[in-house]
């Protein structure tokens, strides 16, 4: 039965823009910190504080239009949407309706359709309830409260769960290398709203729709669709009409809860703010918004591929984090060798940071410490194995990577004399291999190298010892 | 020895600071005056530290080391303004103890000058009304009769300049709040062009349309004040800076002054017309131009205020919700509870009915026809008088329909007590300067203004035509 329907289904996203102070005071916007430590009259909303707009916060938002090909509206305007709510210092929350700063725009998923962005507008975020069960009552933390919140509304064109997980992924993916924001998710510096609706293929009307909040990660985006979906196309099937209602996601649960009927819907009595005059951005501030717009993901990945001559999937790897691409680049710059950074970032940098959550690849390795140990292992100085333990030893510390290499000895190199009475040694203690030389003389070669490491623990310089092992052996040849 | 008695700031201020006479007297002259007078209701609370601060003023001068402008000369501020530490009630039991976390931009500006603030004065429940009956502390009752309303809504603000509580008050107004009260207490009233005043610090009544002003003796003293209060502030998007001025009236003569038709026809019909009219003679005896202009929109400015005030009101207000500094209903159980009893007990009932108007003017499927609308309105009238200073200076009118009415007459009818701000409005939805100046008496005492309005921002201009006529009217 599922097959004869489709799903249609609509995106609003809300991303924290990473702006130095809140939106409409200059408090801190900063994530963690004592609660109402970073609080002004503004952002309480005490009695006759007026706001006054963050120019980053619109540029930013600008940013964010750019980088899915939005149109920047010449002038935008601010809007007040009242309701009644403790987080809510004001009783409304500046947002905007009819004149949102970007207008339009897209983007294209693998498989070449092109999701249909309506705007992105600008708008305050609002402070954060604590309920605390040792104490009765419930808490206000208005840190929150103003830091700036690009809001993202995409067409009705997504038609699976899949579709507008990696719809998501590329939008979050743009902001971030944008420098617009950090969507950190578990912050809730990205939340997100899904509006959907099902219709029996072939149907022109769309269905009756409900919309789901409270999702805050892409897992249960993808969750909470496939429910939805699952509960709209069976409801019907029942025969039943879907409700408009605003539903509640319960990641726990696994299901999607009513919180509201059409009929108890908000009336959120929008206009524009008089506090705040209409904004005119000029041709010349989207002109110096262009020239900063850093290089997104997708351009970065052909210019590995063209500069670097990485294979495709490495550069597509490099660049799905905004943080692993930065220290791609960082190593390959002080190394040159960006092959090698490359496959040492994927083969071993990227499994460690899948060992713990929520961390960049910065906090596995620094760019510095990265790029001495590949350099160490082309030049000889590390051995690969000492390589892969230093790394090991430096991982998710502060520790500086060469001064750790020499307290462990592993380039503490052995001398010309000490080498040289180490082969002599092993060639007096092993008779039999000597014997064997002239039979097969590379195989014998590579024990005497294994045991010579063995026997310094690895700090034989590789090459001399090969030559070493290979000029005191030449007489036993015949 | 300077006599005190109705001294003007401009001469209080020289006086101080020639040390003909002290802050710590003037202060307690009008200290006096407000104990004198306390049965009008005009002053909410006395503020404790202005003697200190006027001692430490009169030190500062003696000591020869550099003061304001306005150093030691003593003001009250409307209980709408915030000044740290102090507090601010907007007349309203709701913020009965709200104190100050911060200072108005417009207060700060004067006590920069060294200004010493000494009272908050009484109002209608956040600045609605128009006679100080609205206060939750009671009405104020008019300088002259204690049967009479002070008007309103900075009633408090004009009794106290004209009983001689203080030096100079400051009034807020949204749609006559500083004229209406001036002109029934027998003093001058400026509300200032949209913007040049900031409002960051003034509690928010309706915040397209609020403006803060002097209240003052002479309207030399209203130039002077507003010299200081006047300038952008970085806290307030909405402030402009005044041009400066290029005018070089120096006469009646030839002055092209405009009286709107819709407002004489009404005007006409009013007891105390023929005040009005005497001035026009005298204008014209003066060798003023009198034109009068046609203006059907005019008819349509109170309409268009009753939607876009109270929309705004309504979500201005909505912050009063018992959560963080109003009083909270002491049976309030659960989160609902706490905005409907406390909000339903903290407001009057004048509060209460504009929150509700506004809120209905701004929902889904009315906003087009109410709020949309009269935001059109308000474009045309803007358009219009744009159109209406091309060809003349400055508009005469009356301040009020009549004189200072009695306590009571009014509050079962609000929309009478609404139609009282007919000749007011105008200037706060067309963002244009005008001042109330006294103009005679009615048959029973009771004290009457004159108006005159300008151009956006030509503020002083304003100033100047209108101390002009107060020339020939003696004030």
């Amino acid at each position: 039965m599922f097959s004869d329907y489709e799903v249609v289904i609509g995106l609003e996203v809300h991303a924290e823009l990473k702006t130095k102070t809140k939106v409409f005071c200059s408090c801190k916007n900063e994530f963690g910190s004592e609660p109402n430590s970073n609080c002004c009259p503004v952002c309480v909303g005490m009695p006759g504080a007026l706001p006054v707009l963050s120019k980053e916060a619109v540029f930013l938002t600008i940013k964010a239009g750019l980088t899915i090909g939005s149109q920047i509206s010449p002038l935008a305007v601010f809007e007040r949407k009242n309701y009644f709510y403790p987080d809510l210092a004001k009783a409304y929350q500046i947002s905007q309706l009819e004149k949102p700063i970007c207008v339009g725009g897209g983007i294209k998923l693998k498989s070449g359709k092109n999701i249909r962005i309506n705007r992105i507008h600008l708008e305050e975020d609002a402070g954060k309830l604590i309920h605390k069960s040792e104490v009765i009552g419930t808490f206000i933390d208005y840190n929150r409260g103003g830091v700036p919140l690009i809001e993202m509304v995409t067409e009705p064109d997504i038609s699976s769960a899949e579709e507008a997980v990696e719809f998501l992924t590329k939008y979050r993916r743009n902001l971030i290398f944008a420098s617009v924001a950090d969507c950190k998710m578990q912050e809730g510096g990205m939340r997100c709203d899904v509006n959907l609706s099902v219709r029996k293929k072939g149907d022109k009307k769309l269905g009756t729709r409900t919309e789901m909040k409270n999702l805050n990660s892409f897992k249960s985006v993808q969750r909470a669709i496939t429910y939805e979906a699952k509960r709209q196309i069976e409801e019907l099937e029942k025969g039943n009409a879907i409700r408009q209602e605003t539903r509640k996601w319960d990641d726990n649960k696994n299901r999607s809860f009513t919180m509201r009927s059409k009929e108890e819907a908000e009336d959120y009595r929008y206009f524009p703010d008089p506090d705040l005059l209409p904004v005119r951005i000029s041709e010349k501030t989207i002109t110096k918004a262009k020239a900063e717009l850093p290089e997104l993901s997708e351009q970065k990945r052909e210019r590995y591929v063209r500069e670097f001559s990485l294979p495709k999937y490495d550069a597509e790897i490099l660049t799905n984090e905004l943080d692993t691409a930065l220290l791609f680049e960082e190593a390959s710059r002080l190394t040159n060798m960006p092959k090698q950074v490359s496959n040492f970032i994927m083969t071993y940098v990227l499994a460690k940071k899948k060992e713990r959550d929520n961390l960049s690849v910065f906090d596995v390795i620094s760019a510095d410490n990265l790029a001495y140990i590949i350099k160490a292992i082309s030049t000889n100085e590390l051995t690969r194995p000492n390589a892969l333990m230093l790394f090991d030893m430096v991982c998710f510390t502060d520790k500086d990577a060469k001064s750790e290499a020499v307290k462990s000895g592993f380039i503490s190199k052995l001398s010309e004399a000490e080498l040289e009475s180490v082969v002599d040694f092993l060639i007096e203690q092993n008779a039999q291999a000597v014997k064997d030389y002239k039979l097969n003389q590379v195989k014998v070669e590579n024990f005497f190298m294994g045991q010579l490491m063995k026997q310094t623990k690895g700090k034989a310089d590789v090459n001399k010892g090969r030559t070493l092992i290979n000029e005191k052996l030449q007489k036993y040849k015949n | 020895m300077v006599s005190l008695k109705d001294i003007t700031t401009i001469k209080l201020a020289e006086a101080i600071k020639s040390q003909q006479i002290s802050s710590e007297q003037a202060v307690t002259y009008y200290l006096s005056n407000i104990k004198k007078y306390e049965h009008k209701n005009a002053v909410l609370e006395v503020f404790e530290d202005a003697l200190l601060k006027a001692k430490e003023i009169d030190k500062k001068i003696k000591a020869r080391e550099s003061v304001g402008a306005l150093a030691g000369v003593p003001f009250i501020i409307k209980d709408n303004m915030l000044c740290y530490g102090k507090k601010c009630t907007c007349a309203s039991k709701f913020m009965e103890d709200f104190v100050s976390p911060y200072t108005a931009t417009a207060v700060d500006r004067l006590l920069k000058q060294d200004a010493i603030v000494i009272a908050r004065a009484n109002m209608d429940e956040f600045a609605m009304g128009g006679s100080c009956e609205h206060s939750a502390f009671g009405a104020c009752l008019n300088a002259v009769s204690d049967s009479h309303v002070s008007g309103g809504s900075s009633g408090g603000s004009a009794v106290a300049v004209a009983l001689n509580m203080c030096s100079f008050a400051l009034g807020s107004d949204t749609g006559g709040s500083i004229r209406q009260p001036a002109s029934f207490n027998g003093v001058v009233g400026f509300k200032p062009s949209y913007g040049t005043v900031s409002r960051f610090g003034l509690v928010a009544f309706a915040s397209s349309l609020d403006q803060i002003g002097p209240i003052t003796k002479t309207i030399g003293d209203a130039e002077f004040v507003y010299s200081f209060l006047s300038g952008i502030d970085e806290h307030d998007q909405t402030t402009i800076s005044l041009p400066i001025s290029n005018s070089k009236i120096s006469s009646l003569k030839g002055l092209k002054i405009g009286i709107i038709k819709q407002v004489l026809e009404i005007a006409q019909n009013t007891p105390n017309y023929s005040h009005f009219k005497k001035i026009i003679d005298v204008l014209k005896n003066c060798g003023a131009n009198i034109q009068i202009i046609d203006m059907k929109e005019y008819d349509l400015a109170l309409p268009a205020y009753y939607i876009i005030a109270p929309s705004e009101v309504a979500s201005n207000l909505g912050r009063f919700d018992g959560i963080k500094y109003t009083k909270r209903a002491e049976q309030a159980k659960d989160i609902g509870s706490v905005y409907t009893l406390s909000r339903t007990e903290g407001f009057g009932e004048e509060v209460k009915r504009r929150i509700m108007l506004g809120n209905f003017c701004l929902s889904s499927g009315y906003y087009d026809a109410y709020y949309k609308n009269a935001k059109r309105v308000q474009k045309l009238l803007k358009n219009k008088f744009d159109e209406v200073f091309k060809s003349v200076d400055a508009i005469i009118l009356p301040t009020t329909l009549g004189g200072a009415f009695k306590l009571n007459e009014k509050t079962e009818e609000p929309t009478s007590m609404w139609a009282e701000d007919m000749f007011t409005i105008f200037a706060n939805l067309a963002e244009l300067p005008a001042i109330s100046i006294p103009n005679g008496k009615t048959a029973d005492g009771m004290p009457l203004g004159v108006q005159v309005a300008c151009k956006k921002l030509d503020d002083l201009k304003l100033l100047k035509i209108a101390s002009l006529i107060g020339g020939v009217l003696n004030v």
